[in-house]
């Protein structure tokens, strides 16, 4: 589904991601894990198509197409969905209209008709559910005085409504009480299926115990320097990522 | 020619066409008339070293744009008149060619204590006691020339005690031929505890020159009436409007208004408030879309003469294109204005790199215990926000679309009429485009 091959990236010419290989298949579960600095945010940042990062060298391929020549838009639409980190607020764009407007956009360039209103609040009722979400927040504008809980679990509402394909998870789990965790860490798990994929990043292994990845990867400097199954990151855990940086230590 | 009698000469040029086509009328006080001519030829329209049109020099306007003036104008026909009753369960009024056209307008039935006939079939009493009495001829030249050549607009009249349910909309439109120039002169009195809702819209049927409007509106709010108003300009590109409204409110009056400026190639409104009784409110909002090569300048002045007072003003504006905007809002809070509480906020979205705004508070406390602010903001279009919103799929124009419609919401979803906040949101689509 995805293929990464030798990617590198800058940001204001400082190279950040320094050569990342990385292969997701339909139906899977992958962790990406690292230190602060080692450039998480910046490859599922290059994913979505920031502008601000300019790719170096290295080829993206999602479902056969080269990605990185497309529009954040066409990325979204060809069905990769980024929960973000910092969740942006939009004082005055209403949630709802919102996500109607993406997912007619997103019908529409897949051949699809726009949704029929009443299919559509009929989803928005099924989705909301999910992730324990308040009707009135669905209404509200985007993010708009959301507590940091509320837009984790809105990101996840989005996810849910989009249907995307691969959904990159940027440190979800930050900024999360234990409760707010178990519920975004529920509705991932419950749209999850053999034909979409997750790529959960995060620097701590506790959301891991409810999203449990199939491959575990470590990035640390701009590489992926350790690739394992679900025990690598509670070998994380217990050791630290001081381990990791003596053994990998680049100057 | 040295730059004054230039500037003379255009008032000069004006004034004679104006003579030559203005309607005679009657109500105009002759004190204000002879202030109005003496004012004009003193001072003349205004050129760009004006401190209050610096940025709207429509002396240079009027001669570059009208070398000639005819008044041809065309006749406009009921059935396209009608295309513009867009705000339902209304009284519709309207002004043809800067006249009120009794034939077409709703003056018929008239809910009880509601008065609306030509400004110059107006009760005579009603004139003699306001007209003149507000906006005063000599302290600005389109007031001066409004009063000298004022044509008949509208004067609407609720007596004292009376509610009226049913808004009155005002529709202006104009269909000419060659070069027009028109003043079209306006009043609103409210009595005693009486509400109203007023929404004035001006739109082009048909032209194939240029026109020149200055309408002038005396607002009078007597004790505890309350006036919601709104005003919809979007004319023609080859429409050029100044449009003053002067009000005046008595003790415990309220009054709102609302101004959406879309189209028109200059339009520029001098909004003043003037606060003469205590317990009053005043709300201005705006919002305009200034586009391609519009002029859109939005003057305001709430003048506070009286204590325990409120004011709130929130203007809103998108620039594009080559298009040149100005706020400039003014307030004054007199000495004897004790307990005034007034806020002004200007905020702004440049959305190209050859658009102009300038905008500008200017706040004059001569009371000591007040409570006022101003701020301004101009901005460029939120990448963060558009990141997100195309993060989701949707595509640079919608996601564009979407976050003006957002920024231009706050100003929008004041509109108490259901069916005019639909015909604004339809504007504004058509207009962000």
């Amino acid at each position: 589904m995805l293929s990464i091959k030798n990617l590198k990236a800058e940001i204001e010419g400082k190279e950040i991601l320094k050569g990342i290989d990385l292969e997701v298949k339909a139906g899977e579960v992958h962790a990406i894990m690292g230190p602060n600095g080692s450039g998480k945010s910046t490859l599922s940042s290059v994913l979505a198509g920031r502008e601000e990062y300019e790719v170096t060298e290295g080829e993206v391929t999602f479902n056969g197409k080269n990605i990185l020549d497309l529009a954040p838009e066409v990325r979204a639409r060809e069905g990769l969905f980024l929960a973000f980190q910092y969740p942006v607020e939009i004082p005055g764009v209403s949630n709802i209209n919102f996500l109607k407007t993406a997912l007619n956009e997103i019908r529409t360039y897949n051949g699809q008709e726009p949704m029929e209103a009443k299919d559509f609040l009929a989803l928005i009722k099924e989705k909301q559910k999910l992730v324990e979400l308040d009707g009135k927040l669905a209404n509200r504008s985007v993010n708009e005085g959301f507590s940091g809980g509320e837009k984790k679990r809105n990101e996840i509402f989005q996810m849910a409504i989009l249907n995307p394909k691969l959904a990159i998870l940027d440190e979800t789990d930050s900024g999360l009480d234990i409760d707010a965790l178990k519920i975004v860490a529920n509705g991932v798990n419950q749209l999850k299926s053999k034909d979409n994929a997750t790529i959960v990043i995060t620097h701590y292994q506790r959301l891991l115990d409810y999203i449990v990845p199939d491959f575990v990867h470590i990035l640390y400097q701009g590489r992926i320097v350790k690739s394992g199954g679900k025990e690598l990151a509670l070998e994380l855990e217990a050791k630290g990522y001081d381990e990791i940086k003596k053994q990998f230590e680049t100057v | 020619m040295n730059i004054i009698d230039q500037k003379i000469s255009t008032t000069q040029f004006v004034s004679e066409q104006l003579n030559k086509y203005a309607e005679k009328v009657n109500f105009t006080p002759d004190t204000a008339l002879i202030e109005a001519l003496h004012y004009l030829e003193e001072k003349g329209i205004p050129n760009n070293k004006h401190e209050d049109y610096k940025y709207c020099n429509i002396e240079g306007i009027l001669k570059k744009e009208f070398k000639g003036i005819d008044n041809k104008y065309t006749a406009i026909s009921a059935a396209s008149a009608n295309k513009y009753k867009v705000v339902e369960d209304c009284i519709n009024v309207f002004i043809i060619n800067g006249k009120f056209s009794a034939e077409l307008s709703d003056v018929s039935k008239l809910p009880k204590g509601l008065t609306i006939t030509a400004i110059a079939g107006a009760e005579k009493s009603l004139l003699v006691k306001h007209v003149s009495q507000y906006a005063a001829a000599n302290t600005d030249a389109f007031i001066a020339l409004n009063t000298a050549y004022g044509g008949n607009g509208v004067a609407v009249h609720v007596e004292e005690g009376n509610s009226i349910k049913e808004a009155i909309h005002i529709i202006n439109l104009v269909s000419a031929e060659g070069n027009v120039f028109s003043n079209v002169r306006n009043l609103v009195v409210a009595e005693k505890n009486t509400s109203l809702s007023l929404i004035e819209t001006f739109e082009t049927i048909d032209l194939s020159g240029k026109y020149f409007t200055n309408h002038l509106t005396e607002v009078i709010l007597e004790e505890q009436a309350i006036m919601d108003s709104y005003r919809i300009q979007n004319e023609c590109d080859q429409a050029y409007q100044v449009n003053t409204t002067q009000v005046h409110q008595h003790k415990n009056s309220n009054y709102t208004t609302n101004t959406y400026t879309f189209n028109g190639a200059l339009v520029r409104n001098n909004l003043n408030v003037v606060i003469d009784g205590q317990q009053a409110e005043a709300h201005l909002n705006g919002l305009f879309i200034a586009k391609g090569q519009q002029l859109v300048d939005n003057h305001t002045l709430v003048d506070h003469q009286q204590p325990n007072c409120n004011s709130n003003e929130l203007y809103k504006g998108i620039i594009t294109g080559k298009a040149t905007a100005v706020f400039n809002g003014k307030i004054y809070v007199r000495k004897d204005a004790q307990k005034t509480n007034a806020y002004q906020s200007s905020k702004n979205i440049l959305l190209s790199d050859d658009g102009t705004i300038n905008t500008k508070p200017q706040l004059e406390i001569y009371a000591d215990d007040v409570k006022c602010s101003h701020g301004t903001s101009t901005g460029k279009i939120d990448e963060e926000a558009m990141f997100y919103l195309k993060s989701r799929g949707i595509g640079e124009e919608n996601a564009k679309r979407l976050l003006m419609h957002a920024f231009a919401g706050e100003v929008v979803e004041k509109v108490k009429i259901e069916s005019l906040k639909n015909y604004l949101e339809e504007l504004i689509t058509v207009n962000l485009k």
